[in-house]
């Protein structure tokens, strides 16, 4: 009997939790499908009533979200293959080839990673207005294609890895390069989707670089677009249908990512863990 | 042939880090060099801040956060203590969350784990944005509050502190009549604004998931038997969780804490989109007061300043991790 009501007890905790986690995005999806009077007097309900595409249609036709969406596309793709490109080849060099001032780069590596993002905020805006990049796509991505933790994942992946079948391949006279390419990165598969993964969620919902980065509408991301619809007045009334609305079509791609990929996001947090 | 190679791999071993180099170097050194400059500067954002024209500030700006007198005092303070209360409640609760929820699914696999972890990888602005509606005057906080009886508060405009309101309205004039550092004794006990607390149950909301992560790492490569050990010598599940699991987390705990420490000191993205600062710059923190004061009152030296003064902040946090948890990680 004691046991049957400790489970009891402990299942109806995990529920509880779990909707706590879970509630607020049922609310955001209910509340994007409502009518504004609808949600403004039932914001705690789970059902649309009248359900209504109003806001949807009005997030496309109204609002700049094309242009936000198709500048985030455009700076996640070439940030995360960059990043992917640039980070591994780094770390395998770290890693594998010997060459004189390897260990003072990677001492730097860390030394990097322990910049925290927001002292960075008015120094990288000087340095692209000093090189004359502010406000344009350049400004957007080239700042964001190399980092630091990515570097050190791919060379603790290298370092993990047995160097034979890259020996095997030297030895028959394949170049660094041919041998970098062709032999070293398809081993290199788990640590390059984590490093994808990694990179496309990070440029997906990066925010503060955009703040310094660019200043025209027409260069915003998402979270930029986002931020500046919510704290800006667009028309009347509070359009909170419109707003959770738009934050969900910019949550979806990550949530798709993240469930399918979920392992790979579990991992790297435990790497984490270890790295400390 | 060896030798060769060799050869071969010094100059490929530079060519393969060039891109990465050149890149953290230009985006992330260069600049901070340059940001060193301007906080000994009064630029105001127009033109160069590397010409002779420029007026020269020498320490005026550091000192004008610390030592004088003056508005930019009372503000980098204000934002310091509001920091401070935020991280005072934030690490406990997040830590003490995080933990929790790694005990629930340390024996459940999927679907409660994803549940929990998933806020941890949205975007930090598209939450806010759902905590925003959610804490509105009529949203589903206070809807809920009702439910239960409780008047809620007008969370984004509601400036007073948590501890003003335990300790009663009036400030006893010992408080209010003595200031250090240009804010009252009484200002300075206020406690997190009511405002800041929504801020702080979104973060704690978001953070707790990532840390569950290395929780559960941790309690999943404990060793068994001595779990077992503590049953068979009668102990309950309490006794057991106080004086077998938590010991062994300490680590853990330690890196959680610190982790936690050096992110809640970094507070941006939140306040931009929920508060701005405000109501009465009850939600400024050194972060978004460095961003506000360059790019919207063009004070690119002061703002630069307080850039440094977080950094400092920030790397003696690190510094301190390091060093306490140097024999695990020589």
């Amino acid at each position: 009997m004691r046991t049957l009501i400790s489970r009891f007890l402990g299942f109806s905790i995990l529920i509880f939790v779990a909707l706590v986690f879970l509630y607020p995005f049922v609310i955001q999806i209910a509340n994007s499908f409502k009518t504004e009077a609808d949600a403004a007097a039932n914001p705690l309900s789970a059902i649309a009533h009248p359900f209504t595409t109003d806001a949807m249609e009005r997030i496309f036709a109204g609002t700049a979200f094309p242009t936000w969406l198709a500048n985030s596309v455009l700076v996640t793709v070439v940030v995360t293959i960059g990043r992917v490109l640039i980070d591994s080849m780094a770390g395998y060099a770290l890693s594998r080839l010997r060459f004189r001032g390897r260990r003072v780069l990677f001492a730097a590596v860390l030394g990097v990673m322990a910049v925290p993002p927001v002292v960075l905020l008015i120094p990288k805006f000087l340095v692209l207005n000093q090189l004359g990049m502010y406000n344009s796509y350049p400004a957007l991505i080239v700042p964001l294609l190399a980092d630091a933790a990515g570097i050190f994942i791919m060379k603790q992946f290298f370092d993990s890895v047995p160097v034979s079948v890259e020996e095997a391949a030297r030895i028959d006279g394949a170049g660094v390069f041919r041998t970098f390419w062709s032999v070293v990165l398809p081993t290199a598969r788990p640590a390059l989707i984590t490093l994808t993964i990694l990179a496309f969620q990070g440029s997906w919902n990066e925010f503060p670089h955009t703040l310094v980065a660019v200043q025209d509408p027409a260069l915003f991301t998402l979270p930029r677009g986002l931020a500046d619809l919510v704290s800006g007045s667009l028309g009347a009334g509070t359009q909170y249908p419109l707003k959770l609305g738009a934050a969900l079509l910019a949550t979806i791609p990550v949530a798709i990512i993240f469930v399918v990929f979920q392992r790979y996001f579990v991992r790297d947090a435990n790497e984490g863990a270890e790295r400390g | 042939m060896a030798g060769g190679i060799r050869g071969n791999e010094r100059s490929a071993g530079w060519l393969f880090v060039a891109p990465a180099l050149l890149l953290l170097g230009l985006f992330l050194v260069l600049p901070i060099l340059m940001a060193l400059w301007v906080s000994l500067t009064r630029w105001n954002g127009q033109g160069s801040p590397f010409t002779a024209g420029v007026p020269f500030a020498g320490l005026d700006n550091y000192t004008g956060l610390i030592a004088d007198d003056g508005l930019s005092r009372t503000n980098f303070m204000t934002s310091i203590r509001n920091n401070g209360y935020y991280v005072l409640f934030v690490v406990p609760l997040q830590t003490a969350l995080a933990l929790g929820l790694a005990l629930i699914v340390n024996k459940r696999r999927g679907f409660f784990r994803t549940a929990f972890y998933f806020p941890s990888v949205t975007s930090s602005v598209a939450i806010s944005v759902v905590f925003l509606f959610m804490f509105a005057n009529g949203g589903a906080i206070n809807a809920i509050l009702s439910a239960l009886g409780v008047h809620g508060p007008q969370w984004f405009s509601d400036p007073r502190g948590v501890f003003h309101l335990l300790l009663g309205d009036s400030a006893p004039a010992a408080l209010a009549d003595h200031s250090v550092l240009g804010l009252s004794w009484w200002d300075w006990i206020s406690g997190p604004s009511v405002a800041m607390c929504a801020i702080i149950a979104l973060v704690v909301w978001t953070t707790s998931g990532t840390f569950m992560l290395m929780f559960l790492a941790a309690l999943q490569n404990l060793p068994r038997q001595l779990d077992e050990a503590g049953m068979i010598d009668g102990a309950n599940r309490w006794q057991r969780f106080r004086r077998i699991t938590l010991p062994q987390l300490r680590p853990t705990m330690f890196l959680v804490v610190t982790l936690g420490l050096i992110g809640s000191w970094q507070v941006f993205d939140q306040i931009y989109v929920m508060s701005q600062g405000n109501p009465a710059k009850t939600t400024l923190t050194p972060a978004y007061l460095s961003y506000r004061t360059a790019f919207r009152d063009f004070d690119y030296g002061s703002g630069a300043a307080i850039s440094f003064v977080l950094f400092l902040i920030i790397v003696l946090l690190t510094l301190g991790q390091r060093w306490a948890t140097r024999e695990r990680n020589p």
